[in-house]
């Protein structure tokens, strides 16, 4: 088993922390009361609610449809009522609420009717339909929609398919003891995925800091019927991350803006082998999932969580103690601080990681940038850092997309190594979502100007249409008049002819006019009354202004 | 504050407190060769950068204490100080020492902002302005009949006054002016280098210098302070410039090894052109930037105005960074190689 | 002397033939810079700058025949662009035109709406669906929050809806890195 293995630029070593929760059993944390299942779980489309206020749902039971073809349903993680749809805190670093359906539990976890799906007969865009409605979802911290990964597209297959057990994160133990545990259970997974995207080399990567997992995963690859090479890895960080780990690997780099599978590799995380194995095998929807609990709590281990589960609930479990000063949903690197710990548990928490000023003292002060380039040595996706911190901070957004922003993937390596203390990943984070922000508002204003152009070219098109059709009956009123006998003995001019049914016209629109004006606007308050004459008069002022260009267009 | 939430050890501090360790063997062996008045010199740079860095950050609005005790403003200090003659006049290493903490840093923004290595800019504003006291350098103690003690070596520099009789004995030129000079006076290289002050590679003590420089330079290579690429792009450019004229006509131009171990050398490849604030920061630019700065080194002080051009190639190089960084950026992960496809 | 003088006359005929032809070689059809100044407008149409949409506005920025300080739904922002765009000095919004406002769209309440279709010939862009008689709906995502839809509307049913900051539209901060003492 000894196979060559390739060096990822960069990379950085913190403590690992690993040894404090991995070595416990897994525990069952109890059922809650109240579960809170936010509807956005998953890259991609928000689920759709399929339930009502009051009604009763079962464990299992689907109560979020996926919305299109990247996305996931959810499902109630135990039998009970749903109490409420609405906007519930979510563990998002903004603290802003998001659509979740509460679910008050009954205790009795009744599950609903679920069969093994028999997936070797199944048509593979049906099965993939039903893993979607099983919401499987990538739970290394991604959650990707795990059905839209297992389709090979147009190439008909993924030679390489690696299972991802890096777990490259401080403090994180949920995949090491996964493996260790369960084994047998993650490779019936890889099974399934062999069988979807039909790959011959399947090769499991895991940190050689994890030998009990590696040595659980080798009995297991002995047991199956096809061939599986358990690699360690060396112990690096982000070595567990998806790009990483297939250069780690194989030597190749995923190219710039493209997919894993446009070279041939698929990767997934061990935890979501294990969920797909429990989906197909059991038909069981993703209700729960492992997550490490440590940092600052009395007992740290790793529990198996029924997703909706108050983060709180779980520190309880683990023995809360004084002097906390926050919590972490994920590990130190690229964990995410928590508003409250109201916020239930979803599909990509992998970890709970409680801080106390002992073991996260603050971060000192930054100070200016010294343009040591330690950033650039430790960036594994071979950026420069420091020039695009400079470009972000002053808001060049153009240059930074020019020095490769989003190729960035935001591990946290830069930050960790500057002796100036500088966020880095945060000025990134920053520029990217400004792009975002900007493209939309981008797109906003070009749909915006294509829709005022149709309008414009509409009205002109009306205008015409009405003036010739004006035209035919002025003919046909002039036609009647000449046919008329001059009674006064003089005929009429042709123009005054005209001059007369213009007179008449707007007389006409006068009194409609005067029969549309607006009743609601006596006895305003002066203020609205204000607001309404200024508008009026740009309204005025814009017609008036619009008639211009068009009458001297006529004249000629 | 969003992740990460620990940090690795490292600080500006500790980089800077790394510098200024690995000066100390240039200094010892300066004290051990050269005599005590270099610690005159630098104790007084101490003092003069540290008041005006003080005065700056007020006046700039910045906190003291950050910027204090991140030791940058000593490294500078100590880097100007190295580089002036040992028994320099006390006014002469103040208007220096100001010259590059308030105009090359503060009034180009601080910390981090300088587009020139502030010690060069006060090297080259003095030599500039005072070439004369620039060349009064304190002679090897090995070919000095009474040295200095280090109260005769302070009273030197803060009165001007040499112990009778010994003016001449104390100061000399430098090898390399003793080159120059030597060389505008129609002697071949040959001919000077039979002068007293002249040792097997440098000048007589200068060559300990370089090489107790060369041992500092190379302690920071190996904590990962500096990286390679400057300091041997830039002795190769002297070596491959030096040695090039040198093979074509031995007898106008130094021998290469000659011009490696001046101790300006030295201290420029490892310590002020690593500067990184000032320097270029991809890995090829890294290399175009010591290249370049060697081989100016060489041309100025072969047909320069000047004995050594360390200083000014280094500034002039200090000019092209933004230039060099631009053009060098490296291949990012995953995107195309030149002329081929992904590495598949 | 004469020389000189033929070498000037050389180096202006070269000089100008190079001129004439790059003049031909590189015409841009079009007005390129009203396109440019239309690219920055937020295009609202609202025609709170004077004139009868973004079009016509940035037609007389280009011409000279209006300031570049009349777009309230631009904000600052969009006047220091336009100003970076034409190489003059930014200056500040002129409040005569109105105010920047926080992003929001126009919502019609359904109960009061009686189907006029007043506000259908009001929006600029064609966001308002409903025909006569029938009730009217905002389409939210067309909106551009002119407000060009408030004063015809007989009943006054339609309202401003400040767009509040939600999951998907949130942003990251710049991040604050305290340099600087607090004054």
């Amino acid at each position: 088993m000894s196979r060559e293995l390739f060096k990822f630029k960069g990379g950085v070593h913190p403590p690992e922390h690993k040894s404090e929760s991995s070595t416990h059993p897994i525990h069952a944390a109890p059922l809650p009361r109240k579960l809170v299942i936010p509807l956005r779980q998953h890259i991609g489309q928000v689920a759709k609610p399929v339930v009502n206020v009051g009604d009763r749902v079962l464990k299992g039971q689907m109560i979020g449809a996926a919305d299109g073809y990247i996305s996931a349903a959810v499902h109630a993680s135990s039998s009970g009522v749903v109490t409420a749809i609405d906007l519930q805190p979510v563990p998002h670093i903004s603290g802003l609420p998001d659509l979740c359906i509460s679910i008050e539990t009954d205790s009795r976890d009744e599950w609903i009717d679920h069969a093994p799906l028999d997936y070797q007969a199944m048509v593979p865009a049906d099965l993939r339909m039903q893993l979607r409605d099983l919401g499987l979802a990538g739970l290394g911290g991604a959650v990707f929609p795990s059905a839209a990964k297992l389709d090979p597209g147009a190439a008909h297959s993924c030679p390489t398919l690696i299972l991802n057990g890096g777990e490259c994160e401080p403090w994180i133990t949920c995949d090491d003891v996964l493996m260790r545990h369960h084994a047998d259970e993650i490779l019936q997974g890889v099974a399934v995925m062999r069988h979807l995207l039909g790959s011959t080399g399947i090769l499991v990567g895991i940190e050689d800091n994890k030998p009990e997992a590696i040595a659980a995963m080798q009995a297991a690859a002995q047991k199956v019927d096809f061939a599986v090479e358990v690699v360690a890895v060396p112990t690096i960080y982000p070595g567990g991350g998806a790009k990483q780990m297939i250069q780690t690997l194989t030597g190749k780099q995923v190219p710039s803006g493209k997919l894993s599978t446009d070279i041939g590799i698929q990767v997934f995380n061990v935890g979501t082998a294990h969920a797909l194995a429990r989906a197909v095998h059991h038909g069981e929807p993703l209700i729960s999932r492992l997550v490490t609990v440590t940092g600052h709590v009395l007992r740290r281990q790793n529990f198996v969580v029924l997703i909706g589960t108050p983060m709180h609930t779980l520190i309880t479990l683990a023995g809360d103690r004084d002097g906390t000063t926050g919590v972490l949903m994920g590990g130190p690197m690229m964990g995410v601080p928590m508003p409250n710990l109201e916020v239930p548990v979803v599909k990509a928490t992998n970890c709970i990681l409680v801080k106390s000023n002992e073991l996260f003292p603050p971060l000192p002060r930054a100070l200016p940038c010294i343009r040591c380039t330690r950033c650039a040595d430790a960036c594994p996706a071979e950026l420069q850092p420091q020039e695009l911190f400079r470009f972000a901070k002053a808001g060049d957004f153009g240059r930074a997309q020019e020095y490769h922003l989003f190729d960035c993937i935001e591990c946290g390596c830069c930050s960790y190594v500057c002796p100036s203390h500088i966020p880095l990943v945060d000025f990134y984070r920053y520029a990217k979502s400004e792009i975002w922000a900007r493209e939309k508002e981008k797109r906003a204003a070009d749909l915006a100007r294509e829709r005022h152009e149709f309008r414009q070219f509409r009205l002109e098109r009306e205008k015409k249409e009405k003036a010739e059709k004006l035209a035919a009956k002025a003919q046909a009123k002039r036609a009647e008049l000449a046919a008329e006998p001059a009674a006064a003995g003089s005929a009429p001019s042709d123009a005054d002819a005209k001059k007369a049914l213009i007179a008449a016209a707007l007389a006409r629109a006068q009194a409609k006019k005067a029969e549309t004006m607006p009743k609601n606007i006596d006895h305003l308050p002066p203020d609205k009354q204000r607001e309404i004459e200024e508008i009026e008069a740009r309204r005025a002022k814009i017609r008036e202004m619009a008639r211009q260009p068009l009458e001297s267009e006529e004249k000629p | 504050m969003p992740a990460p939430f620990i940090l690795d050890r490292s600080s500006v501090t500790q980089v800077m407190a790394w510098v200024l360790a690995a000066l100390l063997p240039g200094i010892a062996v300066s004290v051990w060769l050269f005599g005590p008045g270099i610690l005159v010199t630098l104790s007084l740079a101490i003092v003069t950068a540290l008041a005006a860095e003080a005065a700056m950050l007020k006046a700039r609005g910045y906190p003291a204490t950050p910027f204090l005790t991140d030791l940058s403003a000593i490294v500078t200090a100590w880097l100007l100080a190295l580089s002036l003659p040992t028994l320099a006049p006390w006014w002469l290493i103040v208007t220096g020492t100001l010259f590059a903490i308030v105009v090359a840093k503060h009034l180009y923004g601080g910390l981090g902002q300088n587009i020139f290595n502030p010690a060069m800019v006060g090297y080259a504003v003095l030599i500039v302005s005072f070439p004369v006291q620039m060349t009064q350098w304190a002679g090897p103690l090995s070919l000095t009949e009474t040295p200095l003690t280090l109260a005769q070596s302070a009273s030197v520099i803060f009165g001007g006054e040499f112990p009778k009789a010994t003016l001449d004995a104390v100061t000399m030129a430098t090898p390399l002016d003793a080159l120059r000079t030597g060389l505008l006076q129609q002697y071949t290289v040959d001919e000077i280098i039979t002068q007293p002050i002249f040792g097997h590679y440098g000048g007589v003590g200068f060559e300990w210098l370089a090489a107790a420089f060369l041992l500092g330079g190379l302690l920071l290579w190996a904590l990962r302070i500096i990286s390679w690429h400057v300091p041997l792009a830039f002795l190769a450019g002297i070596w491959l410039t030096a040695g090039f004229l040198h093979f074509f006509d031995p007898g106008r131009f130094g021998a290469p090894w000659f011009h490696l171990f001046a101790p300006s050398v030295m201290l420029g490849a490892f310590f002020i052109a690593t500067d990184p604030v000032s320097g270029a920061t991809t890995p090829r630019g890294k290399l175009i930037f010591g290249l370049g700065a060697g081989f100016l080194t060489i041309v100025i002080r072969t047909w320069g105005g000047y004995p050594d051009g360390v200083a000014f190639a280094i500034l002039l190089l200090n000019l092209c960074v933004p230039l060099i960084d631009q053009y060098t950026q490296p291949r990012v992960y995953g995107e195309a190689r030149k002329g081929k496809e992904p590495q598949a | 002397m004469l020389t000189a003088i033929l070498v000037m006359v050389a180096i202006a005929v070269v000089t100008g033939l190079v001129l004439g032809w790059s003049a031909i070689r590189f015409k841009v059809e079009g007005n390129p810079l009203a396109e440019k100044i239309d690219a920055i407008l937020p295009q609202t149409q609202c025609g709170q700058c004077g004139f009868p949409g973004c079009r016509p506005y940035a037609e007389a920025i280009a011409k000279g025949e209006a300031d570049i300080n009349q777009c309230p739904p631009g904000g600052e922002e969009g006047v220091k662009k336009l100003a970076e765009l034409l190489g003059v000095e930014p200056k500040s919004l002129d409040e005569t035109h109105g105010t920047p406002k926080p992003k929001s769209v126009a919502f019609i309440d359904e109960q009061i709406c009686i189907g006029c279709t007043l506000c259908i010939q009001a929006c600029p862009v064609d966001a308002i669906s409903g025909a006569a008689k029938q009730m009217h709906t905002i389409i939210a995502s067309e909106c551009t929050g002119c407000e060009l839809c408030l004063p015809p509307c007989p009943v006054d049913c339609i309202s401003m809806v400040t767009l509040a900051e939600d999951l998907p539209h949130w942003k990251w901060k710049h991040p604050v890195v305290m340099l600087k003492k607090v004054a």
